[in-house]
């Protein structure tokens, strides 16, 4: 689950870590009163997405007039806003944050993440902060610092201190960087984060350590033990469709094919549609119904796949490992009579009692194609959308 | 012989009479599995499905001399149930819950190398050594004892591998699932290494899937110390890359993940990759001259 840059700021803050005075807003009115608030006269607006890149992308401008925090505010709420990491349609503007503005010596990168094949979370600092920061790890890898926290022993100070020194940060900044270090270490293991980052970390020009963004994504996992956080949650950042697919327990990915696809098991839902691409057809969506695929959750899954105008095949591949195959083409049966589906849909079905289950959805008189292996399925599910590319 | 577990090995389950834990441990005796007993703490002392029921893994231990434990209890108390069989003595836990938090995970990794003791999944099918012994959820009919060893991510990924080398008459000498986690307890260098220790396995089958780059290091590690056979296949070509928060996730990764990526190391380690899944037994036979 992503946070918002105000809502990690606000962690931020309570964890004692230096961030500039910010309020977030949902109106230019409250985009006006906001800077009269905080003062000064020059602010940053920034809009409020679960995406980085918004700087380019417009989405953060540097005012010098409360007004004009408004007219940013009026600009942005209730659009979309397309970066290089959203898809598309970008994701909705709800909330603006105005803040002080700050002023900027030098930029810093710092970020951690769970890093699995050291298996630890791993501190990175650079002092090439800003906007190109993967360029600079891909061209030049040593000017990435790295910290690695021992899962036993957690954070110490020493390791903040050698990525300061090495960052060649003055002794004061060394105190504030290790400061820094260890409180979003503790922040991290405390919250359950699987990822955070400061682009940039700026050195001011009074030469004080100043979070300038925040960035922070937690381990859906562990939101059980996070209630706190599970209120931050955002839903109008969630695709629409995935939501209500999550609240049925499916995972539902749409894509822009034609080929519909209903699977269980992450794997071979992926692998199905690999097969399907193979075979030149264009996958609709990933959809995962899980190990319990009963009646009802393969006819909410029918209906999802169908919401999508797009779809004009549907493949069903189910490897019955423990569940009998007969019970699920009763399912798909039901399923097809209540939906009313009118698009061809091709059926594999694999493991116990599968021949018994083609049986039943072949006597079922519906426009079920029944497949006798996954190469089969997928040759006649993509003959039914209507042919390979 | 086979990897991990036999005939002999001596099964105790955690989450015993919880209904996850008492149909798969059905499933596992019914199978020929030597299931010795069960945890539930509170419990002990109770018989179910003819086998004792201990309060904790210590107790279990001492009276049964366990050598291997299945974890089948809620997502919030695995790091306890793990560390409570690691520091029991158990030698081989494997773990079929998913939805661990990854913190949990980093601690119980960390704790078990230190201890020893040798970790399956979590969020994983399990471990089966074909007509010995099954601990986990696969289905065992679809099994047949045979010479591939099969090492995979993905659950049902791992059915239709072991479909295929069965309908081919090759069968299985042992099938591990790691897991699809971030942070597994094993991972394919691990199963890679006592595949090609074991004089049953003659070939192997990997499969992968996008994300993380352990398919990059297997396919390093294969280069270098695997003698046999080995056939891949990687789910994931035609997954979207996903939304993305920040840089911090491609910086670790250093680009590297994509299912092409993984194909081209594995390929590059002279290992006999196929893009269909369907593929996985002709592949075998091809690559073999079965």
């Amino acid at each position: 689950m992503n946070l918002h840059e105000y809502q990690a700021k606000q962690l931020f803050a309570e964890y004692g870590l230096p961030v500039s005075r910010g309020i977030a807003v949902d109106s230019p009115e409250a985009a006006v009163a906001a800077a009269s608030e905080i003062g000064g006269n020059k602010w940053v607006v920034k809009a409020q997405v679960h995406a980085g890149g918004r700087g380019k992308a417009g989405g953060v401008k540097l005012v010098s007039s409360a007004d004009e925090a408004g007219e940013f505010a009026a600009k942005w709420l209730g659009k979309n806003l397309v970066t290089y990491q959203t898809d598309a349609k970008g994701q909705p503007v709800s909330r603006i944050l105005v803040e002080a503005c700050t002023d900027i010596a030098q930029e810093l990168y710092l970020g951690a993440v769970v890093d699995r094949s050291s298996r630890r979370i791993v501190f990175m600092a650079s002092t090439e902060g800003g906007v190109e920061i993967e360029k600079v790890a891909a061209e030049t890898p040593e000017k990435i610092l790295k910290a690695t926290i021992d899962p036993l022993t957690g954070p110490q100070p020493f390791q903040g201190r050698e990525l300061a020194f090495q960052l060649g940060l003055n002794s004061t900044q060394i105190k504030q960087f290790t400061n820094l270090f260890l409180g979003l270490a503790k922040l991290f293991v405390d919250l359950d984060l699987a990822l955070l980052e400061i682009n940039p970390l700026v050195i001011t020009e009074a030469g004080n350590l100043h979070c300038l963004d925040g960035k922070i994504n937690i381990d859906g996992n562990a939101l059980y033990r996070q209630p706190k956080l599970r209120e931050m949650h955002d839903p109008s950042q969630d695709d629409k469709r995935e939501a209500h697919a999550a609240s049925w327990d499916l995972n539902y990915v749409a894509l822009d094919g034609n080929i519909g696809c209903m699977v269980n098991g992450a794997g071979l839902a992926m692998g199905t549609m690999d097969i399907v691409q193979l075979h030149g057809g264009s996958p609709a969506n990933f959809l995962d119904v899980g190990g319990g695929a009963t009646k009802e959750r393969v006819t909410e899954a029918f209906k999802i796949i169908l919401s999508d105008e797009n779809v004009k095949a549907v493949l069903v591949n189910i490897f019955g490992g423990i569940v009998r195959c007969d019970l699920i083409a009763e399912g798909i049966i039901g399923a097809v009579e209540e939906v009313g589906v009118n698009v061809p849909v091709v059926v594999r079905l694999e493991g116990n009692n599968a021949e018994k289950g083609r049986e039943v959805l072949q006597a079922s008189g519906f426009n079920i194609i029944a497949a006798t292996s996954l190469t089969d399925a997928a040759e006649k599910v993509v003959a039914a959308a209507g042919g390979a590319k | 012989m086979s990897i991990l577990i036999d005939k002999n090995t001596r099964v105790i389950c955690q989450g015993f009479t919880g209904a996850q834990g008492t149909f798969h441990s059905e499933q596992a005796i019914a199978y020929g599995t030597r299931m010795v007993g069960g945890v539930t703490p509170g419990k002990g002392g109770q018989t179910h499905l003819g086998l004792p029921v201990f309060d904790t893994v210590k107790q279990a231990y001492e009276a049964t001399a366990a050598d291997a434990s299945v974890i089948y209890v809620p997502a919030a108390f695995c790091k306890d149930s793990i560390l409570e069989a690691a520091f029991a003595g158990i030698k081989l836990i494997v773990c079929i819950t998913e939805g661990i938090p990854t913190l949990d995970m980093l601690v119980v990794k960390e704790k078990c190398d230190q201890l020893g003791v040798r970790l399956i999944g979590p969020n994983c099918p399990g471990v089966i050594t074909p007509g010995a012994c099954k601990i986990g959820i696969m289905p065992g009919h679809i099994h047949l004892p045979g010479k591939v060893g099969i090492v995979s991510r993905s659950g049902t990924l791992t059915y239709e591998a072991v479909k295929q080398t069965t309908d081919h008459g090759f069968g299985q000498s042992s099938c591990v699932g790691i897991g699809g986690d971030p942070i597994p307890g094993s991972n394919f260098i691990d199963i890679l290494t006592l595949f090609e220790a074991d004089p049953q396995t003659e070939a192997i089958v990997m499969i992968g899937e996008i994300g993380g780059t352990a398919e990059e290091e297997a396919a390093a590690y294969i280069k270098e110390h695997v003698s046999k056979p080995v056939v891949a296949y990687i789910a994931g070509v035609t997954a979207p890359p996903g939304k993305r928060m920040g840089h911090a996730g491609a910086i670790i990764s250093g680009g590297k993940g994509t299912a092409d990526e993984k194909f081209a190391a594995l390929q590059g380690a002279g290992v006999k990759t196929v893009r269909s899944l369907a593929e996985i037994g002709n592949g075998l036979s091809e690559l073999t001259g079965w």
